[in-house]
Formats: structure tokens, C-alpha cells, sequence
């Protein structure tokens, strides 16, 4: 009886308001989305961190012959004493934990592996086009610029790149992401809440007649209440719903995307796309229940 | 029943007490008129009975609990065991006289059987047989007092409160009206209503409490409306 009570009051009242539910759906569904990927922007900032950050190198790039770069010109190439000291000083540098050589044949053959779609590219390039390099590995990969700039002028090199920088551009690129998301997203919360509210607020007004009797002949607070909150509840819920699948598409299309293009060395797990979705969900629930609560108290006097 | 100690009740943004320094007691099973002028703090008393107001000094007790000490918590209970009856009958328009008196059942969460069996049995009493599943803009406005009258008695109140009851219907069918309070007050319900109405008032010769600015200036058993009368 208590129950079926209760929801008949719920379903009327989620009717009469269908416009003011719709836009509490809709706001609450965007702004659990974008908190949603925010989260697991997070995550996947964590678990590229965790793949890369024992694989950076300094690629220590070796001049060829005929050379465009300015302090390559003229040499006619690295020599094998050039490239013998090199290696001593890189060898001899305490940050460095250890260095390996890569020469044009294995260039030519990483490259081909990591190009193997880009039939244009391979057929012009032969093995004499690609740089012989150092690869060198830091015990602490923050420790580059020192490194870096050590190397830079040495004779026979013709350009240094550090993996780091990269990642941390990209990394950055992300966390600008997270942020703008998060900041998106609380600012869409605080618009559902308010939203919620005066759904709340619509409902009680709609409804004064029937809780001015509930309360002449006694119901209690938690009974005049309790549809009001269910009203705020089930709309949170469903805009939960609709986030959960945003955040699928999401991650199946934006997240393993990206990924491609990192030949899915860090994929982002079902698992962290459950969790993020169940605590959207909650944190939806709870804003839904509380922004009723408040408002309840100020328009529903007991 | 209901005991009134001293108790002064000034309205915010007013200067003059609603009710000032009233002290009068109501014994169970007793039938009491409020009568007076509009603005003489009939309808504060009942609002004080309901604690849907608090005095601001005095006590009051209602049913042997004391207001002041009751928790909000507690207010619904109070009020389940009191009853009430207005001028605008306050029925639910798209509920039908069964429906809105069970509603009154329903939403202190009483089973469905209990209610089945309740609901007709005050629907007779208030003479409305054979009219169970009519809607209210169906009903004269007698009908609609008496679903009201039904609404309140449904869960057998301690105490019936009627705020001008009478006010909205012709003198015939307010006799009618009067008949079925009187029913309800021979259960043993104590019965206070609040009136305008002199002719009511002079036929039933029952108590008569007089206010007049906040205050009791009579109050006489077997009265009837005022002495110039």
C-alpha cells in the first residue's frame, strides 16, 4: 500500500512537470558524462604514466653524410673514433643507466614495422636514408636536460630528441582536458541542482492541496516528503542511464581511438569505465536527493 | 482535553496579540462554540490546538501532552489524533468520496483492509450512502462538508476541530451539518467549533466561549450567541 502510494504520487508528478524532468535529465546526464570522462582521462593520464615511464629514451641522433643539419656540414659523416668517444662520454655520465646503439639497418627495420600501412612512404625510403642514433636510457627520467645539453654540441651529433618532452606535451594536452571537462561538469551539477530544485519546488507547488491535507491529518514528514525526493531520484537516475551509455560510446570511440594511435599500449579498462559509471551515478543520486531535501525544507513547511 | 494556560500568541509584523493572556480548558466528550468577531483569535486557537502555531508565552496541552515539550518529530501524531473541518471543505478534486476520505487513511499508512472496512461505515454516518463514488464538483456543498466531516472522523479523533463549518452553506442545510457533529460528538469525540453563525449557535445550547481582541470576555455553558440576541 505505503508503496504503491508513494509511486503513483511519483509518476504523477514526473508527468505533470515532463519539461522541467526532461531538462533535469538532460542537464544531469551531460554533466555526469563529462565528469565521467574526466575521471577517466585521470585513469589514463595514470596508466600511461605507468607504461611509459620506464620506457622514455634520449635519442642521441648521429650525423650521416650530407647532412643538413649546421653541425653536421662538412664532416662527411660520424667517424668510428667520433662515435667510440661518444659513446665513452654518454657511458661516463652518472645519470645515464645504459646506452644502446641502433644502426641504419635496425632504424630502417623499426621503421618499416612501425609504417607498415604506408606503402609510399617504404618504397622511397632506403636503409642509407636512416640516421644511425644512440639510445639512451636515464636512471631517472627527469634528470634529461642536463644530459641533453651536454650532448647537444658534442662532434658527430647531429640532434638530440627526448621521448619525455613528448610525452609531456601529450600529457598536458590531457590534463588540459581533464580540467576543462571537470570544470564543465561542475558547472553543469550546480545548474541540475538548481534545475532540481525548482522542479521540486513546481511539484510542491502543483501538489500544496493534497500535503496540506497529508499533513491536517497527521502524515508523517518522511511521507509527505518521500515522493517529492523519489520525483528528484528517479530523474537522476535516468540522467545517470543516459550518462553511463555516453560514457561507453565514449570510451569505445574517443579512449580506444586514441589508442590506435599508441598501438593500444595502455588501453583504458571495462573496469575503470564500471567504476567511473557507478560513482557518476551515485554522485548523481546523492545531488538529485540533496537539492530536493533543501528545497523541500523551505517550500514544504511541516 | 485541550488546556489553555495563559497563553499570549503575537503574530510577527503585529503589534496586537492574536490572543492575549487566555486560559480556558475543554474537558473530553464536550461540545464548545468560538464565537466572536473576525480577527478575535478564533481561528489562532484552533492553529495553537494543531501546533501549526506556537504561543509566545502560557502552555498548552492538548490530549495530555504538552505542546511545547512535543518534538516536530512528534507534531504528526498529535495530529492524528485530532480532526479537522474548514469553511472550504479542502476535498480533492480529482478523488472521489471514497477515494479522499481513504486518502486520509492511506497517507498515515494504514493497510488496505482496514481501510475497506472503515471507510464506508463513515461515509454512513455522515448520511452520504449510496454516494461513495461521486466526485466532489458533483456533491451540493452540504455533500462536500460531510465527505470533509467523514475525512476528519475516519481515523476516530480525540478531538474535531471545525473552523466555521457552516460558513459556506444556506441556514437548511447547515442544520444538517449540525446533526451530524452532534453524531460525532455522542462517540465520545470532543467537538470545538468556531463560528459566526448565532442561529447555530442559539438552537444547540451548548458551551459558548467568547472572544473578542485576543481575549475571553464569556464564557458560559448552554449559552447561545451573544447576550444582545
Amino acid at each position: 500500500m505505503r508503496a504503491n502510494f508513494i509511486f503513483s504520487e511519483v509518476w504523477i508528478g514526473l508527468r505533470r512537470n515532463l519539461t522541467m524532468t526532461i531538462a533535469v535529465i538532460v542537464t544531469v546526464a551531460i554533466g555526469m558524462a563529462l565528469l565521467g570522462v574526466g575521471l577517466m582521462i585521470n585513469s589514463q593520464i595514470s596508466t600511461m604514466r605507468d607504461f611509459w615511464v620506464g620506457k622514455v629514451e634520449i635519442s642521441v641522433f648521429l650525423c650521416k653524410k650530407n647532412d643538413a643539419f649546421p653541425q653536421c656540414k662538412g664532416s662527411g659523416g660520424v667517424n668510428p673514433q667520433e662515435q667510440a668517444a661518444l659513446k665513452a662520454q654518454i657511458e661516463s655520465m652518472p645519470q645515464v643507466e645504459r646506452v644502446e646503439f641502433e644502426n641504419a639497418a635496425k632504424a630502417y627495420a623499426n621503421f618499416r614495422e612501425q609504417y607498415k600501412d604506408n606503402n609510399v612512404l617504404l618504397s622511397v625510403l632506403q636503409v642509407s636514408d636512416m640516421p644511425e642514433s644512440f639510445r639512451v636510457k636515464l636512471k631517472n627520467p627527469g634528470d634529461y636536460p642536463a644530459v641533453i645539453e651536454s650532448l647537444k654540441g658534442a662532434s658527430g651529433v647531429s640532434y638530440v630528441v627526448n621521448q619525455q618532452e613528448i610525452l609531456d606535451k601529450f600529457f598536458g594536452l590531457l590534463e588540459r582536458l581533464r580540467w576543462a571537462a571537470l570544470v564543465v561538469a561542475i558547472v553543469l551539477v550546480f545548474a541540475a541542482t538548481l534545475l532540481i530544485g525548482n522542479t521540486v519546488r513546481l511539484s510542491a507547488y502543483n501538489r500544496r492541496r493534497e500535503t496540506g491535507i497529508m499533513r491536517l491529518v497527521g502524515a508523517s514528514n518522511l511521507y509527505i516528503q518521500l515522493p517529492f525526493v523519489m520525483e528528484g531520484v528517479i530523474a537522476g537516475l535516468i540522467g545517470g542511464v543516459v550518462a553511463a551509455v555516453m560514457l561507453i560510446v565514449s570510451k569505445v570511440f574517443l579512449f580506444d581511438g586514441v589508442q590506435l594511435y599508441l598501438a593500444n599500449t595502455s588501453p583504458l579498462t571495462w573496469e575503470t569505465v564500471a567504476s567511473t559509471i557507478s560513482l557518476t551515478m551515485v554522485i548523481g543520486v546523492l545531488i538529485c536527493v540533496l537539492a530536493s531535501f533543501v528545497t523541500l525544507r523551505r517550500y514544504l513547511r511541516v | 482535553m485541550i488546556h489553555f494556560d495563559n497563553v499570549t500568541k503575537v503574530y510577527a509584523n503585529q503589534k496586537r496579540p492574536a490572543l492575549d493572556h487566555v486560559s480556558v480548558d475543554v474537558d473530553k466528550g464536550e461540545f464548545v462554540f468560538l464565537v466572536g468577531p473576525s480577527g478575535s483569535g478564533k481561528s489562532t486557537f484552533l492553529r495553537l490546538v494543531l501546533k501549526e502555531e506556537r504561543p509566545d508565552s502560557g502552555a498548552i496541552h492538548v490530549a495530555g501532552k504538552d505542546l511545547a515539550r512535543l518534538s516536530n518529530f512528534k507534531i504528526p501524531h498529535l495530529r492524528r489524533r485530532i480532526g479537522c473541518v474548514f469553511q472550504d471543505f479542502r476535498l480533492l478534486p480529482n478523488k472521489n468520496v471514497y477515494e479522499n476520505v481513504a486518502f486520509a487513511l492511506e497517507v498515515i499508512g494504514k493497510p488496505r483492509r482496514f481501510i475497506r472496512k472503515v471507510v464506508p461505515e463513515v461515509v454512513e454516518l455522515v448520511g452520504l450512502e449510496g454516494k461513495a463514488h461521486r466526485m466532489p464538483d458533483e456533491l451540493s456543498g452540504g455533500e462536500q462538508q460531510r465527505v470533509a466531516m467523514a475525512r476528519a472522523f475516519v481515523n476516530r479523533p480525540m478531538i474535531l476541530l471545525a473552523d466555521e463549518p457552516t460558513g459556506n452553506i444556506d441556514p437548511a442545510t447547515s442544520i444538517g451539518i449540525m446533526k451530524v457533529l452532534d453524531r460525532i460528538n455522542r462517540t465520545g469525540t470532543t467537538v470545538v467549533m468556531a463560528t459566526h453563525d448565532a442561529a447555530i449557535v442559539d438552537s444547540m445550547r451548548k458551551r459558548v466561549v467568547e472572544l473578542e481582541d485576543g481575549k475571553i470576555v464569556r464564557d458560559q455553558s448552554r449559552g447561545v450567541y451573544g447576550q444582545a440576541y
